[in-house]
């Protein structure tokens, strides 16, 4: 082996502490980026194949009822490769032993054959043939242990029928199975349920006609031209707003989660890397500074500025690429893993695991390019080392007295202490960044439980502040104020608010916005227009209040008129001032007062539904009196709803917070690690002699302690902002018309956050104690700096 | 005074100390028996290898002997851990080294105040400086300062604590000789005004004549024994 290389093996091996910290923080970089990059690339291509595959639509329509032939004109639009009509319709169900309201979005397929579009993935089964056969979706049969065989009660168009499941399936259109309004899949309350369009158009009077249209367009076509096309063929039948995949509401979940992955894939390697590349450089121009009289001597030797400058170089380039090997495979096995874990979510057919070259490229090109950056300065300043200057000893360092005893405040400082806080002075940039690097770790902890914790707090205010009902109950059709009046004098109902619900689309110049405009009793109490600061909104006698999200969708302000084009019954359009915003949380609605609406629809005093407030004892028995009564269409149970998601959200944050601290720890640990090595090897002397003197290992201890100490407490309140900061970006990049997270942040986050890092120090301290018990004090005294 | 007639402060018998160094050991004591009084000024001469160093280093408790015995007035060195050899050093104990060793980041009389800020009964750092001629140069650090200034410094840090004996590991061994015989005028007198014990090991013979005794050692052993009937003033002394 040649002696360079020797060389440089031994300093390796001398450094190997601090190379394992930093290594692994190369290794956390390059698998965060790796494994999110491939599972990013991999849900993309399994998306895309499933997609294609199984023909998912371009365009989708949905309409009040149109004679089949028009399906021919349809197909006759430029642009349109394929079109196919379907019956859809929403059905409640009876599930033997399942005493909680359940829904279905019945869908039509040809008997005993697939469709053209939106093709199934039968798990088991086969297609229906009969009309009392159906197909069931793969989630909703899971949680209700469904098999082929089994017979459930349904009741569509107010007649209940019995349905025996034949099969399970997966469809690329349900791939988020969520009830419209809902804001997670609840899979024991809402399934997908096929069955043969025969059996359908009779059961919805449907004869000879559709209700769904979809469309697959050709290449090339331009998808709003089509949209315009289709809207007005189907205008007459009561068709209008034509959407692309964009507003399909699985397509945009799942697409929504997929580009979440992207900035994941981005941010947290970018933390590591950065913390990576300081730590290089400490290391680096501390061995540089040791190792000043090697320099020299190899270069009077003759070694040329290239050898030198390449062995400081390897030095580096070892530890990184040791990092990238170790981050490779840890990114495959969590990219695998990940994609695996999403494709099963999601219920995909199949796996398409792309871990493409150029990923693991700019994985590469990262590490190193982060790591050149961190130590260019330093292999410059080795090279450059004139030999004979290189060969004397570094001449001592210079200090002088810090900011704090120039302007008087020094007296209040210890000796010890003085020695802490010059040595954090002279070396600023180096200490500035060893606080950023710690605070690093802080912000991980605070940014990452924030999108957790936000959700909770959206869910609490959903369900705490907006939606208090128990039931909610949903008329097939408007009914008079009257039914109100029958459904409060029910046994075990508290109280009872109207509510009417019609489904418009609102319009201001060319952006619309389909969404149902809600009129609520004004001083309703059992579900209220609330804004994100807690306080309820009261319903103006005249106009709609608008989530503050539509108005900027449709780009209006309070004062401005707004068109309204009903989707029901004659179908009027009308214009309606918008007297307010509000702040809320799910969703976009739109708000007005009962009366106002019904008399904007000039329909008289009608509702859709009511909200009930009910006594728990006689919940059940209230639950199958109102599903029995001719009229209804659905009946809702709060409660069921809020257990599942937080049933889900506890078990996915427990995992993901442990994560998190994790990676947390690592981050500050390296840093304090690596600060304590630093400091201990630059100090060696100073608290040998101290030692010597006469101080105790405590005393000497202290020392170092402290100078950790006072960054770490530095870092931790510059964490929280830095964390807070990322929260809010992250708040602010995922608000859309699903939902929006709420700016706030747990105390809780804060606290774990500061435990995290402080624990990690404490590890470090006592690394730093054990050092301590070692220092040779007679060897280290006796040589000459 | 002789000296003879007291007790002895450090007692030392049949001091051995064996460096294992892997499978192989290296003797650097061989049997030392010494005794040194209170306010005596001793120098220890010898070669490098003779064993001057780890004796000063056993009499100072930073090291412990592999047999025999050595006490400091109710001090026992060899059975001290760690904790009280800490004690005993922090309470009776300063050292010089040839390289100074101060703590760069703090000005001299900082560095003085170290060891003064431990002391039961400390001497003013002030004062300590003042007593090595450097009361002009007190805010100064360490990089401020010449090596003969940053040594008298060390010995003010030393002298702060007002130990009852003074330990010095080749003096002067970096200095030329102007600046080592001012700071060898400071260690002569530390001893004549504070009466501290002073212990000088030194391979630079001229340095003997300052003091009450002499000790020669060679390899591992104490060979001869002197004793100066006339001192040499240290202003005086030329190498």
């Amino acid at each position: 082996m040649r002696p360079l290389t020797r060389m440089l093996l031994r300093d390796l091996w001398q450094a190997k502490g601090q190379a394992f910290a930093i290594g692994l923080l190369v290794a956390i970089a390059s698998a965060a980026y790796l494994g999110s990059t491939w599972t990013y690339q991999s849900l993309l291509e399994t998306q895309r194949a499933y997609y294609e595959r199984y023909r998912f639509p371009d365009v989708f329509a949905s309409l009040r009822r149109a004679p089949q032939t028009l399906v021919e004109r349809v197909r006759a639009i430029p642009g349109v490769a394929q079109a196919e009509t379907r019956v859809v319709a929403s059905a409640s169900l009876e599930l033997p032993g399942f005493d909680e309201p359940a829904t279905a979005t019945v869908v039509s397929v040809p008997a005993g054959a697939q469709p053209d579009l939106n093709r199934l993935h039968l798990r088991t089964g086969r297609l229906p043939t009969a009309d009392d056969e159906a197909l069931v979706s793969e989630g909703f049969a899971e949680v209700h242990r469904l098999v082929p065989g089994d017979e459930l009660g349904m009741v569509i168009s107010g007649n209940r029928e019995t349905v025996r499941v034949v099969g399970i399936a997966l469809s690329p259109e349900f791939t988020y199975a969520i009830r419209p309004g809902d804001l997670m899949p609840d899979d024991a309350h809402f399934g997908v349920f096929w069955m043969t369009r025969d059996g359908l158009e009779a059961a919805f009077d449907m004869e000879g006609a559709f209700n769904d249209l979809s469309v697959r367009l050709s290449p090339g076509a331009v998808e709003e031209e089509v949209i315009a096309a289709v809207d007005q063929l189907l205008e007459p039948y009561g068709g209008i707003d034509a959407y692309g995949r964009d507003r399909q509401v699985s397509h945009r979940f799942l697409s929504e989660e997929i580009k979440q992955l992207r900035s994941t894939a981005i941010a947290v390697p970018s933390i590591f890397l950065g913390v990576a590349a300081f730590l290089l450089s400490v290391v680096l121009s501390r061995l540089i500074a040791t190792q000043r009289q090697q320099i020299g001597t190899l270069k009077a030797l003759g070694r040329s500025n290239l050898e030198i400058g390449w062995h400081y170089a390897s030095f580096v380039g070892l530890i990184v690429l040791a990092g990238l090997m170790g981050g490779v495979g840890l990114g495959f096995l969590m990219g695998s893993a990940f994609t695996r874990i999403y494709v099963q979510y999601y219920r995909f057919p199949f796996l398409v695991l792309e871990t493409g070259l150029g990923a693991l490229f700019v994985a590469a090109l990262l590490a190193f390019g982060a790591a050149a950056l961190g130590v260019g300065g330093s292999v410059r300043r080795a090279v450059k080392l004139a030999p004979a200057e290189a060969m004397r000893p570094e001449p001592p360092a210079s200090f002088k007295p810090t900011t704090l005893e120039r302007v008087g405040l020094g007296r209040l400082v210890s000796v010890p202490g003085r020695m802490v806080l010059r040595s954090l002075e002279r070396r600023p940039l180096r200490s500035a960044l060893t606080v950023l690097g710690i605070a690093a770790g802080v912000a991980v902890v605070v940014a990452g439980s924030y999108s957790g914790h936000a959700l909770v707090f959206l869910v609490e205010f959903q369900f705490g502040l907006v939606q208090r009902e128990d039931l909610a109950v949903s008329f097939v059709d408007p009914e008079p104020i009257g039914a109100l009046y029958e459904i409060e004098a029910l046994p075990g109902v508290h109280q009872a608010e109207p509510y009417r619900a019609v489904a418009t689309v609102l319009r201001s110049d060319q952006r619309t916005y389909r969404t149902p405009l809600t009129g609520m009793a004004p001083r309703a109490s059992l579900r209220r227009v609330v804004s994100d600061d807690g306080q309820v909104v009261t319903l103006p006698p005249e106009g709609v209040i608008l989530s503050r999200q539509l108005a900027r969708i449709l780009k209006v302000r309070p004062g401005d008129t707004l068109v309204v084009e009903v989707l029901e019954g004659r179908r009027p359009t009308r214009t309606v001032r918008v007297s307010g915003l509000v702040d809320d949380l799910v969703g976009v609605s739109a708000y007005m007062r009962l009366d106002a609406l019904n008399a904007l629809l000039e329909e008289g005093r009608v509702i859709s539904g009511a909200w009930l407030e009910v006594d728990p004892a006689a919940e059940q028995q209230l639950f199958e009196r109102l599903r029995e009564r001719p009229g209804v269409a659905g009946v809702t149970l709060r409660s069921a709803a809020l257990e599942s998601f937080q049933r889900t959200m506890e078990e996915s944050l427990g995992v993901f917070n442990a994560v998190l601290n994790l990676l947390a720890a690592i981050i500050a640990a390296g840093v304090v690690y690596n600060a304590a090595r630093v400091a201990l090897a630059e100090r060696e002397r100073e608290l040998a002699t101290l030692r010597v003197i006469g101080y105790t290992r405590p005393e000497v201890f202290r020392i170092v302690v402290e100078e950790l100490a006072v960054q770490v407490l530095l870092a931790i309140p510059i964490g929280f902002v830095v964390g807070r900061a990322f929260a809010l970006a992250l708040s602010a990049a995922l608000t859309s018309d699903l939902f929006r997270l709420p700016a706030v942040l747990d105390r809780a986050s804060y606290v774990s956050a500061a435990l995290v890092v402080l624990a990690s120090a404490a590890a470090v301290a006592g690394i730093v104690w054990r050092w301590m018990t070692r220092l040779e004090l007679v060897s280290v005294l006796k040589t000459r700096e | 005074m002789r000296p003879e007639a007291q007790t002895p402060a450090f007692e030392a018998r049949g001091l051995t100390k064996i460096y294992r160094m892997g499978e192989v050991e290296v003797p650097a004591l061989r049997g030392v028996d010494l005794s040194l009084y209170d306010g005596e000024f001793v120098v220890l001469l010898g070669p490098s290898g003779s064993g001057k160093s780890t004796l000063l280093n056993i009499l100072g408790g930073l090291d412990t002997p592999t047999a025999g015995r050595v006490r400091f007035r109710d001090h026992d060195l060899v059975a001290a851990g760690d904790r009280e050899l800490t004690r005993y050093r922090r309470e009776h104990v300063g050292f010089v080294f040839q390289f100074y060793n101060l703590v760069p980041s703090l000005t001299a009389r900082e560095n003085v105040e170290l060891g003064a800020e431990i002391s039961e009964r400390p001497i003013g750092s002030e004062q300590a400086l003042a007593m090595v001629g450097l009361a002009e140069r007190m805010d100064h650090f360490p990089s401020q300062l010449s090596g003969g200034e940053q040594q008298r410094v060390a010995i003010a840090r030393a002298v702060a604590k007002n130990p009852d004996v003074l330990l010095c590991d080749e003096p002067t061994g970096a200095l030329d000789v102007t600046t080592g015989k001012v700071v060898l005028q400071v260690l002569h007198r530390v001893n004549a005004e504070l009466g501290t014990t002073v212990v000088i090991i030194t391979h630079n013979a001229a340095i003997a004549g300052m003091a009450d005794r002499v000790l020669v050692m060679h390899d591992g052993r104490i060979a001869r024994e002197t004793r100066n009937a006339v001192k040499v003033p240290p202003e005086e002394i030329e190498w």
